[in-house]
């Protein structure tokens, strides 16, 4: 039985993993109609629809914890940048096509053992979106894997944005793998995942890729952080704007 | 990267065990490893398919409109290969 501490702890958690699944769903959504070729515009689109889904999910959990009458919508559309508390990597700009590929890299390899610890949460509901969730992301790794070897492993040109982009997002990976009062709070009592405990693992998946694809890890150290605590880069203020266009001008309008 | 420079794939998905597999349609893909997968994204998005084969567009050997009078045409009337060409003795039963 949780305390109500421990349930508004739960709550935030539920928040986070959907403010990440909705951000990052949004900014696959944007390659629609953009892609290399229409093959790869489907899967993306799939891909972009995984995490929506996935959002909805952590997002319904939330507003039944929260029992205040809020709903997913107002989660997802009715929060302002400072309330979201999505992880920085997620909201960064789609950029060119290996840039959202090695960002889909970096967070696949994430997940997948993200996703491994939350299903074995004592919380029935976290792990259950886990279960779900994990088949989704064995695919995205399949596909993200698959594509950062061709293009690290592909053309000069490819080549090298490819590497740009490993180096452009490498100071915004550490904070994956940090936790703060209300992760530990709910780690330790066996509800949330230990991130940290992940990082060694990820190192080691993440080199062993990138050799592969002939890219080199990055040596200089940054990092970035803060989304967690509400404070994001300038894209998360751009990517809002848009997607909550519509229920803000005209609330709770359905379709 | 365009499509032109990408190799072209027949797919054949397999509704259900026991099915046989049918051609649903085409894709580009730059392998038949990527293909299988853009398969998978482009023809199973709806649940459709429990298997999936892919294969080269160039390795189908196919039947051109001009053999269809060579091919097809002397088949036309040859009824006794047909089962209904041959009466059945009245002894023989459980066909």
């Amino acid at each position: 039985m949780k305390n109500s501490t421990q349930q508004t702890a739960v709550l935030e958690y539920a928040i986070r993993l959907g403010d990440d699944a909705t951000v990052l769903g949004h900014r696959i959504c944007e390659w629609c109609s953009n892609a290399p070729f229409l093959e790869e515009d489907l899967a993306l689109s799939n891909v972009a629809l995984d995490y929506i889904g996935r959002a909805r999910l952590f997002y319904g959990y939330a507003a039944e914890l929260a029992g205040d009458g809020r709903s997913e919508d107002d989660f997802a559309y009715m929060r302002d940048e400072r309330e979201f508390s999505n992880l920085l990597i997620y909201e960064l700009p789609r950029g060119d096509f290996a840039y959202s590929i090695v960002r889909q890299v970096f967070v696949d390899v994430y997940s997948l053992a993200f996703l491994t610890k939350l299903q074995q949460s004592s919380d029935a509901t976290l792990s259950g979106i886990a279960g779900k969730a994990i088949k989704e992301t064995k695919y995205h790794l399949r596909r993200s894997k698959d594509w950062i070897l061709r293009l690290g492993d592909g053309t000069q040109e490819s080549h090298d944005r490819t590497q740009k982009a490993v180096d452009a997002l490498w100071g915004y990976t550490h904070e994956m793998f940090e936790l703060d009062a209300i992760e530990q709070q709910l780690a330790d009592a066996g509800i949330g995942v230990d991130s940290t405990a992940l990082k060694a693992d990820w190192l080691v998946s993440i080199k062993a890729i990138l050799q592969e694809a002939t890219l080199s890890l990055p040596t200089e150290e940054w990092a970035v952080r803060g989304g967690r605590s509400g404070y994001h880069t300038e894209n998360l203020g751009h990517l809002l704007t848009e997607m909550q266009f519509l229920q803000r001008s005209l609330p709770g309008q359905e379709w | 990267m365009n499509s032109n420079q990408l190799e072209l794939f027949e797919v054949f998905i397999r509704s259900q065990r026991g099915l046989d597999h049918k051609h649903v349609g085409s894709l580009h893909a730059e392998d038949s490893e990527q293909a299988l997968e853009y398969a998978r994204d482009v023809y199973t998005r709806r649940s459709e398919g429990v298997s999936i084969w892919v294969v080269k567009s160039d390795d189908i050997c196919a039947s051109q409109e001009d053999d269809a009078e060579s091919f097809y045409d002397p088949s036309d009337d040859k009824p006794y290969r047909h089962a209904t060409y041959y009466q059945l003795p009245d002894e023989v039963s459980g066909m």
